[in-house]
């Protein structure tokens, strides 16, 4: 690129930009959509014998018709809808305390502290809540030698444990834009709103959460994105009742070998997220290029 | 008897930590008065006014807002706004919206709003401006909304904390003026802190000058200008030649000042009085204070009179603030003498030599040292 840019010729600059664009195309290209477009395809046909495909609709007619992919698809969608709003809520305060009211040092402390357990792997960490919540895990046993419980209580394998695991999994993905979009906020625009008047509630309605709002978008999608996409949480955590949508396509995939079929959830789960997201920017007025600001 | 003052400071003190930022400051400002703090960064300034908001609480003293005390009241409870210094409008709202914020924030109704809303916008001279964002505004226009959105609560005191700060010098020169005339008009009482001693001089009816967390002097511009009691005001406020001495013998009603470095000024008795022969003074003259002439005419010798002669090192021409920089022939002592508006000087060149004279009631002089790095701001 250099040898070329330093002819000084129009070509040579044209050429740089396509080489340096050049791993970004590839990557695209062959990683994301040659197998959206393989997946596509092999999900609009239909085996009928051995070797013998025919182009048919009927992977998604099955989907359609079955209750069980159904309500999974269903469940999914909402229950990661309901882990986004709870990391927005447990990491708004969170973030604004750290961006806002945490001052040098203590400051960079916190947010340390909220990408230490980032450091070992998702697997790593369910299991620690699995060492927590079993039955013979550290609260069970903590309950009964208190004598608050007379047996062993199982705290795994419910919905709320899911929910508990997909928040604790998510936390940073909300924290790290929320911390970044309060940090420039402004303090005088916060200390404006109260000199004229406003209270802590009306502060944050009117001049916080408006400022920050490309920042919970963001934060939003990409932890919809994460825990609609989880396969580890929901399957550790909620075990066989955990119900997710990507625990059918594994099944489809791996269980019963129907390629056809699980590429059809694999389209249906990429439509999913690219509806609620859509949705999600227009009730909250932003585009997709705010959020990357 | 309380109620003449809008706002009142009894010895209030801030300590952050061991840091002492305001010391045991009291100050009374007259309603419909437009006062100034003046003081250098760092002096405690803000800290002071942010006090007033109510954003920081005194660790020590009291303020009183038309004479009830207002420690522990919130800042959203205080009948006083604040101008911020990079004005803080809000860029998620427009205009009206900004304007009509504080209005909201009190319950009041949506036709009273919307009615006093145009009202102050036409106050400041931007009446149709309500529906443009705030990007779409030029910084003065910026600087009128940030006041119509504290005047439109109608606040017993408003504070100003250097707004005219981020706009450039022309804009700033006009909006100085501006701001003196709205005040002026709505009679609102403005306290108004700054370190650039031009806005604090031009708009100002009292100033009170800073350092340190104390107030040096507190008085009309004229006083600080012309009978500055301390030697930082002397040197922060306007231009001065400034040198060191130590007070020598008293002949009449005059006291000689023996220069560190050679050479001799008299200064009035009367008006330093107080200093003891011996004691170490820094001496102030202002440049225009000084009158210069061509060397071939000898200056009649008036009694009390300094006398100099000097070399013109170079003339700064700057239309009527003309100065010229002179090499004392005695003692080499630098000098900045202003020229006189008349042009009688206008073909005065590097090398001249000529005579300077002031009187020595022109001189001041104050005890003691002055740690070095204060210097006069710039106007």
């Amino acid at each position: 690129m250099t040898a070329a840019s330093s002819t000084g010729q129009g070509n040579g600059v044209r050429l740089g930009v396509v080489l340096l664009a050049t791993p970004l195309l590839l990557w695209l290209l062959v990683l994301v959509i040659l197998p959206h477009v393989d997946l596509l395809l092999v999900s609009l046909r239909e085996r009928i014998a051995f070797r013998q495909y025919e182009f048919s609709f009927a992977n998604y007619i099955a989907f359609f018709v079955e209750p069980l992919y159904w309500n999974t698809y269903v469940r999914t969608a909402v229950m990661s809808i309901m882990a986004t709003v709870l990391t927005l809520i447990i990491g708004f305060p969170v973030s604004y305390y750290i961006a806002k009211i945490m001052r040098g040092r203590g400051k960079n402390v916190l947010f340390m502290m909220c990408l230490i357990p980032f450091w070992v792997s998702e697997l790593v960490r369910t299991f620690g809540w699995m060492i927590l919540l079993r039955e013979s895990g550290v609260i069970s046993s903590f309950l009964q030698w208190a004598g608050l419980v007379d047996g062993p209580v199982e705290m795994l394998y419910n919905d709320v444990t899911i929910m508990v695991g997909l928040v604790y999994t998510s936390m940073l993905f909300m924290v790290v834009p929320l911390v970044s979009v309060l940090d420039s906020l402004d303090d005088s625009l916060i200390e404006a709103g109260y000199d004229l008047g406003g209270n802590a509630f009306t502060v944050t309605r009117d001049i916080v959460i408006p400022h920050a709002m490309p920042g919970i978008a963001s934060g939003c999608i990409v932890v919809f994105m994460l825990t609609l996409g989880n396969y580890l949480t929901p399957n550790l955590l909620g075990g066989k009742d955990s119900l997710w949508f990507t625990e059918q396509i594994y099944t489809q995939f791996i269980t019963r070998f129907n390629w056809e079929s699980g590429s059809a959830f694999g389209f249906l789960l990429l439509v999913l997220s690219s509806l609620i997201v859509w949705i999600g920017l227009k009730l909250s007025r932003q585009t997709l290029a705010d959020t990357v600001r | 008897m309380a109620d003449q003052f809008d706002l009142e400071c009894r010895n209030v003190g801030k300590n952050f930590d061991r840091f002492v930022a305001v010391d045991n400051v009291s100050l009374t400002i007259p309603k419909g008065s437009f006062f100034s703090i003046l003081g250098p960064s760092g002096c405690g300034k803000t800290t002071l006014l942010r006090m007033l908001a109510g954003f920081q609480e005194p660790t020590s003293g009291d303020i009183l807002i038309k004479g009830k005390s207002v420690l522990g009241v919130p800042p959203n409870r205080r009948p006083v706004n604040m101008v911020f210094q990079h004005l803080a409008l809000f860029p998620m709202m427009n205009v009206a919206d900004n304007v009509a914020y504080g209005l909201r924030r009190r319950g009041v109704d949506k036709a009273t709003i919307n009615r006093k809303v145009a009202e102050t916008l036409a106050r400041v001279g931007l009446p149709d401006s309500g529906p443009k964002q705030i990007s779409q505004l030029s910084g003065g226009q910026k600087q009128r909304i940030a006041i119509a959105r504290c005047l439109v609560l109608e606040p017993a005191v408003l504070l100003l904390d250097e707004p005219l700060g981020a706009l450039d010098l022309k804009l700033r020169e006009h909006m100085k003026v501006e701001l003196k005339q709205l005040q002026h008009e709505i009679g609102t009482t403005f306290v108004y802190i700054t370190h650039d001693q031009s806005e604090a001089l031009v708009m100002s009816d009292q100033v009170a000058v800073m350092n340190a967390g104390k107030f040096e002097q507190v008085g009309t511009p004229q006083d600080l200008y012309y009978n500055p009691q301390t030697a930082f005001v002397a040197s922060f406020v306007g231009e001065s030649n400034r040198w060191r001495g130590t007070v020598g013998e008293t002949t009449g009603d005059y006291v000689a000042i023996n220069l560190d470095k050679g050479g001799v000024i008299l200064a009035d008795k009367a008006a330093h009085a107080s200093l003891p022969t011996g004691q170490d003074v820094e001496i102030f003259v202002r440049p225009e204070a000084i009158a210069i002439g061509r060397s071939d005419a000898a200056p009649d010798p008036v009694p009390g009179n300094n006398s100099l002669t000097g070399t013109v090192e170079n003339v700064l021409f700057n239309g009527a603030a003309s100065s010229v920089q002179i090499r004392e022939t005695a003692t080499g002592h630098e000098m900045s003498v202003a020229l006189p508006q008349t042009g009688a000087f206008a073909n005065l060149r590097a090398g001249d030599v000529i005579n300077l004279a002031w009187h020595a009631s022109q001189t001041r002089c104050f005890a003691g040292v002055l740690p070095s790095g204060i210097e006069g701001g710039q106007s």
